[in-house]
């Protein structure tokens, strides 16, 4: 006879109650899903939610073209595993049509061209709620945020508006063509999806562990210098260096940090002595102090 | 890893964010990219101090107005605790994000400007701490350089909090006075050496303490159903789990139990989570339970042992708070939630509005405005499985919501 107890620590029994609120509130869910490690460990918390049964939604992946190559192998590894619906939507497919406008020069990022993808993704399929893994210790505009999230037609957060969320209650009640973006990882801090990642032994792509890179410095950052992707000066020299990344977005946005952590213990250490935060390396941040808010006002996850 | 969540409460200018600030910096919880920006941006405002609200304060009105409008949620960890502290708004026209953020609290700091002593808002944040029934209020007396770190000060304010506490039916709630200057730093992380008069520890201290088990206040077992699990697949054919978490106690494998509100009796066959089965599962964990019987369980049921059943009713007494600017009148119709559990409602009547000074009620008012508390009773289309919320803090809260908006515009606490 099994004799085992079972003590659900807060924050996952939080995220997996918060998942079966999306199912039962909501007609046509969906997890956006970029490949990184957050979005891997929603995920997991899914099939627990669910288990035995099967995901019951597709995931989402805004597709920048810009991606790195370990990340889309991960992804469609996974989702076969999984057996869930995979549906890929190509920021390139609106540039091509002139939709949007691709930037130019140094700085030249997709990351803000996927706001547009998405929200046409959104329409095309009619989701109501768009899982997503932001959490509130990644930036302060993302503090703010509330677990269910409301979205108006233009995909626009109005944050001076918010509802009150208290206690453990989620109201989803919106009208034709609202959505609401809903965070069930909203209380983790990037320490807790590490420590998760390892106790629960979850596979993730290889660039978030140490590995040899060809790279340049700019800015006092380090970039992949492995392709045409990432704009870059002749007076940039390519060196090869010991890097893992910490995020996964974009390539032409996401910089590298100096790291010798191969294994996820590792790498478990060195968030815990690290004193340069998660998004430090995340250049979309960077463009102004309300970078972020500016780009959730506009349809951002 | 199990938090500590704590709620912060005061006045405009009473220095939250500046305290918060403080509790990142002194614990080296903030990395060196974010003090750099603290740093430049001090400088460019021309300010001699790192102004640490700028840590927090994430919307761009919040900065330029200098002040906190909505809640922010900050995480920080010391080497025996993590922490993640809301930072809610003072202003009078934002309390209702201020029950937000304290809903969900174990503890709370209340900051009074040691200037200024207790004022209307202090009132208002202590009377819905109460309310809440938050079991940890530290009152942070802060500003205390600005009154020569005067020890008189200190306990008049100390004494006018007291006589608050003692006006209040909330009899467990745990007062802990300690006197600070966020801004420089005194008795926040470290000890102050200027007030020699003070024998107690710095908040890091005391909040370091502070058991996160306590709050989960024990009471009977509720198990509101979320959704049915049912795979349909050839390995699971007959499989019929009710997803839920447990509030207030444990269940095991042969718990007799009652499904509400079919009354139905049956006995649990096994308790799931993930992959795995477990013999007991403990309050607070989100499982999939199944019962020996084939009953009929959906959404909103509630599964309870039996001769533990809570209220089943038609009709609700609650104290609201009201959220919303239109107001709150009788024979108006909203949506309640209940836990998991939708009905709609009726205002029957608005009994009376509580004085947040504790100094009594206004008997028969009209109507409940914007940030108001009040009496009020409900008749709801359909009966509700509820416990006072000084039974169980989970089922004896719901929320209404404006059928025409769709916005949460009230908090109840059921009597």
């Amino acid at each position: 006879m099994n004799q085992k107890t079972i003590q659900v620590e807060a924050l996952e029994s939080e995220a997996i109650y918060i998942f079966r609120e999306v199912v039962a509130q909501f007609e046509k869910p969906v997890l956006l899903f970029s490949g990184g490690k957050d979005s891997i460990t929603l995920v997991r918390l899914a099939q627990k939610a669910f288990f035995p049964a099967k995901i019951p939604f597709p995931l989402l992946h805004i597709d920048t073209g810009h991606n790195f190559p370990e990340t889309i192998e991960f992804r469609d590894r996974l989702v076969k595993e999984l057996g869930v619906d995979l549906i890929v939507r190509d920021v390139q497919d609106n540039i091509n049509s002139g939709r949007v406008k691709e930037e130019t020069g140094r700085y030249a990022s997709r990351n803000m061209l996927q706001t547009e993808t998405l929200l046409d993704a959104i329409e095309e399929f009619s989701f109501d709620a768009c899982v997503g893994g932001a959490r509130r210790d990644e930036e302060k505009a993302r503090a703010k945020e509330r677990i269910f999230s409301v979205r108006d037609d233009f995909g626009q957060w109005d944050e001076k508006n918010q509802r009150p969320e208290v206690f453990d209650m989620l109201n989803g009640r919106i009208d034709l063509g609202q959505n609401v973006r809903v965070f069930p990882i909203s209380n983790w801090t990037e320490l807790d999806v590490w420590s998760y990642i390892k106790k629960e032994d979850i596979e993730i792509p290889s660039i978030y562990f140490a590995h040899k890179r060809k790279t340049f410095l700019r800015d006092g950052f380090i970039w992949s210098a492995d392709d045409a992707i990432v704009y870059r000066d002749k007076e940039e020299a390519v060196l090869e260096r010991m890097v893992r990344f910490r995020t996964v977005g974009d390539m032409s946005c996401t910089a590298a940090v100096l790291s010798n952590a191969v294994d996820i213990a590792k790498v478990v250490e060195e968030i815990r002595d690290s004193s340069i935060s998660e998004r430090g390396a995340r250049i979309d941040d960077k463009r102004s102090e309300a970078a972020m808010e500016k780009r959730k006002q506009q349809g951002y996850f | 890893m199990n938090v500590l969540k704590i709620a912060t409460a005061g006045s405009v200018d009473d220095g939250k964010s500046t305290l918060i600030g403080r509790l990142l910096y002194d614990t080296k919880s903030l990395t060196d990219d974010k003090l750099a920006a603290i740093e430049e941006k001090s400088k460019q405002r021309g300010f001699d101090y790192l102004d640490f609200s700028l840590a927090t304060d994430g919307l761009v009105a919040e900065r330029e107005q200098g002040i906190t409008i909505d809640v922010a949620h900050i995480y920080f960890s010391t080497r025996k605790k993590s922490f993640i502290i809301a930072d809610t708004p003072g202003h009078i026209e934002y309390t209702r994000n201020m029950v937000t953020g304290a809903s969900t609290a174990q503890a709370s700091i209340v900051l009074i400007d040691a200037r200024n002593g207790v004022v209307e808002q202090t009132y208002r944040h202590f009377f819905i701490n109460n309310l809440l029934r938050i079991k940890e209020v530290v009152i942070a007396i802060n500003k205390m350089d600005l009154v020569d770190f005067s020890e008189e000060k200190y306990n008049s304010i100390k004494g006018e909090i007291e006589y608050l506490a003692s006006k209040s039916e909330y009899k467990n709630q745990q007062l802990t006075f300690i006197p600070m200057s966020a801004l420089q730093g005194d008795n926040v992380v470290q000890k102050s050496n200027k007030m020699d008069w003070y024998g107690g520890e710095t908040l890091l201290q005391h909040l370091e303490k502070l058991d996160a088990e306590d709050i989960h206040e024990f009471s009977q077992v509720r198990f509101p159903v979320q959704t049915v699990i049912r795979p349909k697949t050839k390995e699971y054919h007959d499989f019929r789990g009710y997803a839920g978490k447990i509030y207030g106690g444990d269940f095991a494998i042969g718990d007799k139990i009652v499904v509400l509100p079919s009354q139905t009796k049956s006995v649990i066959k096994s308790i799931h989570f993930f992959n795995e089965a477990f013999a007991r599962a403990k309050n607070g964990s989100s499982v999939t339970i199944t019962l020996e019987d084939n009953v009929n369980v959906s959404r909103g049921d509630m599964l309870v042992k039996i001769n533990e059943e809570p209220t089943i009713t038609k009709q609700l007494d609650a104290t609201i708070c009201w959220m919303d600017k239109e107001p709150l009148k009788a024979l108006q119709k909203y949506y309640i939630k209940h836990g998991v559990n939708d009905a709609q409602a009726k205002i029957t009547q608005v009994s009376s509005i509580l004085k947040t000074d504790f100094s009594g009620k206004i008997e028969n008012p009209s109507e409940l405005a914007l940030n108001q508390i009040g009496d009020v009773q409900l008749m709801l289309s359909k009966p509700l499985l509820i416990d006072g919320y000084h039974q169980n803090k989970s089922n004896g809260a719901f929320i209404l919501i404006n059928p025409k908006t769709n916005n949460t515009v009230g908090v109840g606490f059921i009597r």
